[in-house]
């Protein structure tokens, strides 16, 4: 494979002669003013994406503790039932579109794949920037929608309710989620051909980066099945205003169809959500567990699985809907089928920690955190996969408590363990380890009191999306709004370590956990256009135990590159 | 003292999940009670699941607590662990069990939906004619025909589609009509049951223990859908797309109806009850419930049924059912 030559991107004022770099010209960094505007280096827009993301977090965050205090009693006696719908609807919405996909691909994919196969920078910088700079709006339309009384009709928006429910709130969100569809759009174009095409020569494909193979996988998987949800949701934006009947029922139109094409792309896109984290796991356990990556084959080819088997499963979110019987049998038997390979990930990070010098810094507490979750939400997804046990949990907050526990307990921990372990590069200072380990306590507990629980109320017959519920479900329902306020709280240490530390956290140093991954050999944060001279692979990203000591890998400042 | 070696303890930890694992499976008490036939399959698949999961747990978890005990990080140590890059009898022993449990699943899954009538939906769509115990009660013939000429010809399209999509009969049912058959309706924020053989229309469905019932199921406005917890049975109410449930309850009592798909702000309080009654209070309070309404239909018959509009019909009933004008208004398409 040979190293495309990249558009350069460096500020207007760099010299070069020919391709003759200048080095001593050579802006070191980037001034924090430049972060606010269009800027297409791709650590800039990595951190630009984490960064909007987190923000719309508490966003989200908030309509979520809203909605828990609500919950708090079976009357609606808060706020609205019909606000209430607007903030369910929101919150996911923001959880998904604007948190955890912007922050787990934009971010640190943006951020980490340049630098972990040795290229300057992605293969379409522009088009990176303008990706990013497609989320900002959406959220924008999301916030006005509210003023139009806010989408109501779920995350999912089946219509006839999506038709017949506050129609400029519900144009707005669908607006809203074209921008960002059309951002992960480009974003996956440019991861692909980025990972293709630009490692350094040196790199052999089984040199690359786990997280690499999971951002390859996912933005396949992005590619495939979002234009499939954006035409879904234009006919949906058609019958709303311009009186197509697409999707209603009155006027020949099939709302069953609508939940087809919605969830051929929302199924695989709760794969989006965790592969990347998937990714981040296979960096952040063999790092501090000072063990190489147990089963990287394994690893990577079961994401490639997941994301095959994950377009071919997308029926079990509609086993009680418009679905004659043998379609469930068949889509059970799928659904059943990818537990196999997220199986193999779990089995293959757990023997990773056999025989490791474990660390418990704060991003391996986080990355352990998650393993000990994802097990409770693998484990009731299977359950919810077969059709007969789901046409009782269906729509409950059984269902609610299963994908919590994959998307709290896996998603969000992993992003935490993302920036814990790569604070360090991003702003060449170290994080508190006290306060981290703060935030993780709460955070472990928050969670487990707050959607534990909710397992049990669905089972029991509590449905979900309600705003009044049966008298006899109180209790439980108190034990979860205490863990919403756990979780709320355990963001203030968090939020005041990473403010805190990158003012004023100890120097870093470039390799702070003596990591062998290439991120790691150039300095932090990195330089502009990553290395001065592009680092030599010498050795596997995981081969921890082979006394691969640092001075050996090129060190970008003395050894002539490639 | 001896050492005891660490296949005995593996043993040892390994009959402890195993009893234990399936002690929680057999006596959690997460479940409500069973007051269908379908129940007992159910529950019965899930305590598989449950055990098989509670195991998987206890190894999983054990095994990662074990590790994080055994291979902490001493302080003074700065070597590496052991360089291992895999063990192929290892992965592939961790992916054949999980493959092989989820091929039992699926098998187990086939087996319970094929007896919970998942494959036979819509074979018997439409009742031949009453069932003897409702034509043995009186004013039946009346009723029958008002039914006739009111209720099929104006609320059900005829011919009337035939829901493919739902529960339907079981094996042991196969090829017989359903004793009782109830058309339900779903609308922003209630559920509306129709007795077509007997003219029935209330706000709360009864249905006599033991017998076989048919519930066609529909929606108005918006989709709902139609859960019984206590059945472990639940079927979206899709506009356009008739769907059905038949069972047999088990267990006299009343039990919630709760509707579980999204449809608007007071979607959480869109219950209503399904009362399981012996057979005789069934009779009873159906032809409580015929002659109360058979003096309303008289009016109605007088201004011509059948061209009224289903709300128009149903607007005398409304206050008794507990329906709202708002509601109604739903159903004036
Ligand atoms: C072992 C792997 C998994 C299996 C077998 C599984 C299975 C399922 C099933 C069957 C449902 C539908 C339940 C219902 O609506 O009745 C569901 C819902 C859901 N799952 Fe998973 N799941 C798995 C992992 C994940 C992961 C990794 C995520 C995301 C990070 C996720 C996120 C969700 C979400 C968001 C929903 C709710 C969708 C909605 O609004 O209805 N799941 N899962
Ligand atoms: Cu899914
Ligand atoms: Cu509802």
């Amino acid at each position: 494979m040979t190293q495309v030559e990249l558009p350069r991107n460096t500020p207007p004022e760099d010299n070069r002669s020919g391709n003759q770099t200048v080095v001593q010209k050579h802006p070191k960094a980037w001034k924090w003013y430049d972060y606010f505007t269009f800027n297409t280096d791709h650590k800039v827009i990595g951190l630009q994406y984490l960064v909007t993301a987190f923000v719309f977090y508490l966003i989200g965050g908030l309509m979520a503790v809203v909605m828990r205090a609500e919950l708090a009693t079976p009357d609606a006696d808060l706020i609205d039932p019909n606000l209430y719908n607007a903030f369910m609807t929101n919150h996911g919405t923001i959880m998904i579109f604007l948190w955890i996909v912007p922050s787990a691909i934009g971010g640190f994919g943006n951020y980490l794949v340049p630098l972990m196969i040795g290229a300057r920078d992605m293969a379409f910088p522009k088009l990176n920037a303008i990706a990013f700079w497609l989320n900002p709006p959406a959220g924008l339309l999301l916030a006005a929608s509210f003023i139009f009384g806010g989408s109501q009709s779920g995350w999912t928006a089946y219509p006839p309710l999506s038709l017949v429910t506050a129609n400029t709130a519900q144009s707005l969100w669908i607006l809203a989620i074209v921008l960002v569809g059309t951002s992960s759009i480009l974003g996956s174009l440019n991861f692909v051909i980025t990972i293709w095409k630009m490692k350094v020569p040196s790199m052999k494909w089984d040199q690359l980066p786990l997280f690499c193979w999971a951002i390859m996988a996912t933005s396949v998987l992005a590619l495939l099945s979002t234009p499939v949800l954006a035409a879904g949701l234009v006919l949906l934006l058609f019958d709303i205003n311009f009186g197509t009947s697409f999707f209603k029922p009155d006027a020949g139109g099939n709302v069953v169809i609508y939940q087809h094409l919605f969830w051929f792309y929302s199924h695989p896109a709760v794969y989006l959500m965790i592969l990347p984290i998937f990714g981040i796991m296979s960096e952040v356990i063999p790092v501090h567990a000072r063990k190489s990556i147990f089963g990287y084959k394994a690893i990577a080819y079961s994401s490639l699985a997941i994301c095959v088997v994950g377009l071919f499963v997308w029926v079990h979110h509609m086993f009680t809907s418009g679905t004659p019987g043998w379609m469930r049998m068949f889509f059970t038997i799928s659904t059943l089928i990818v537990a196999v390979p997220t199986g193999v990930k779990i089995f293959g990070w757990v023997a990773t920690l056999w025989g490791g010098k474990i660390r418990f810094t704060t991003a391996m507490l986080f990355a352990l955190g998650l393993l000990s979750m994802f097990v409770m939400g693998g484990l009731s997804g299977v359950t919810m996969g077969t059709a007969p046990f789901d046409m009782h949990v269906h729509d409950t907050y059984y269902v609610v408590g299963h994908f919590h526990y994959v998307l709290f307990g896996g998603s969000v921990f992993g992003i935490y363990s993302g920036i814990y372990h790569w604070f360090p590069k991003m702003t060449g200072r170290m994080v508190n380890e006290t306060l981290g380990r703060i935030h993780f306590i709460l955070t472990f507990i928050g969670t487990n009191l707050t959607f534990l629980p909710m397992h049990e109320l669905g089972l029991q017959g509590m449905p979900r999306r309600v705003a009044m519920y049966d008298p006899q479900f109180v209790s439980l329902n108190q034990i979860c709004t205490i863990g919403a306020y756990v979780l709320a709280v355990s963001v203030i240490p968090f939020t005041i370590n990473i403010l805190w530390s990158w003012v004023a956290g100890a120097k870093a140093g470039d390799n702070p956990w003596n990591a062998l991954t290439l991120e790691w050999t150039t300095s932090s944060p990195p330089l502009i256009e990553n290395w001065e001279e592009l680092p030599v692979v010498t050795h596997g990203p995981y081969d921890y135990g082979l006394n691969h000591s640092l001075e050996v890998q090129p060190s970008a400042a003395t050894q002539v590159g490639a | 003292m001896q050492q005891i070696p660490v296949s005995l303890w593996t043993l040892l930890a390994g009959i402890v999940v195993t009893v234990l694992s399936i002690w929680v499976g057999q006596n959690h008490s997460l479940l409500p009670i069973q007051a269908s036939q379908q129940a007992p399959l159910v529950d019965g698949f899930f305590n598989v699941m449950l055990s098989i999961a509670t195991a998987l747990f206890l190894v999983v978890e054990g095994t990662i607590v074990i590790f994080l005990v055994k291979y902490r990080h001493r302080p003074g140590d700065d070597t590496d662990g052991v360089h291992v890059e895999g063990n192929l009898p290892l992965e592939v022993f961790w992916t054949a069990v999980p493959s092989i449990i989820v091929l039992c699943l699926g098998i187990y899954s086939v087996d319970v939906f094929n007896r919970m009538g998942g494959f036979e939906v819509g074979s018997h769509p439409h009742m031949p004619h009453s069932p003897a115990h409702v034509a043995q009660m009186p004013g039946s013939a009346i009723a029958a025909t008002l039914s006739d000429a009111s209720l099929d010809e104006s609320e059900i399209p005829s011919p009337a589609p035939i829901p493919k999509i739902g529960i339907g009969a079981t094996p042991t049912e196969l090829g017989k009509p359903a004793d009782l058959v109830v058309n339900v309706t779903g609308m922003q924020f209630a559920w509306l049951f129709d007795y077509p053989e007997s003219g029935v229309n209330t706000g709360e469905l009864h249905v006599p223990v033991g017998a076989d019932v048919l519930l066609n199921i529909s929606a108005t406005d918006v989709i709902h859908s139609f859960w019984v917890p206590q059945f472990r049975l639940k079927q979206d109410a899709i506009p356009g797309i008739p769907t059905q449930l038949r069972f047999v309850a088990t267990k006299p009592g009343t039990y919630p109806v709760v509707c579980t798909e999204l449809c608007g702000g007071y979607h959480g309080s869109m219950r209503a009850q399904v009362v399981v009654d012996t057979p005789q209070e069934f009779e009873s309070w159906l032809s409580e419930n015929r002659i109360a309404q058979q003096q309303d239909m008289q009016k109605a018959v007088a201004s011509n049924p059948a061209d009224l509009s289903t709300s128009e019909f149903l607007a005398p009933h409304a206050q008794q059912m507990g329906v709202t004008t708002a509601t109604l208004a739903q159903i004036q398409k």
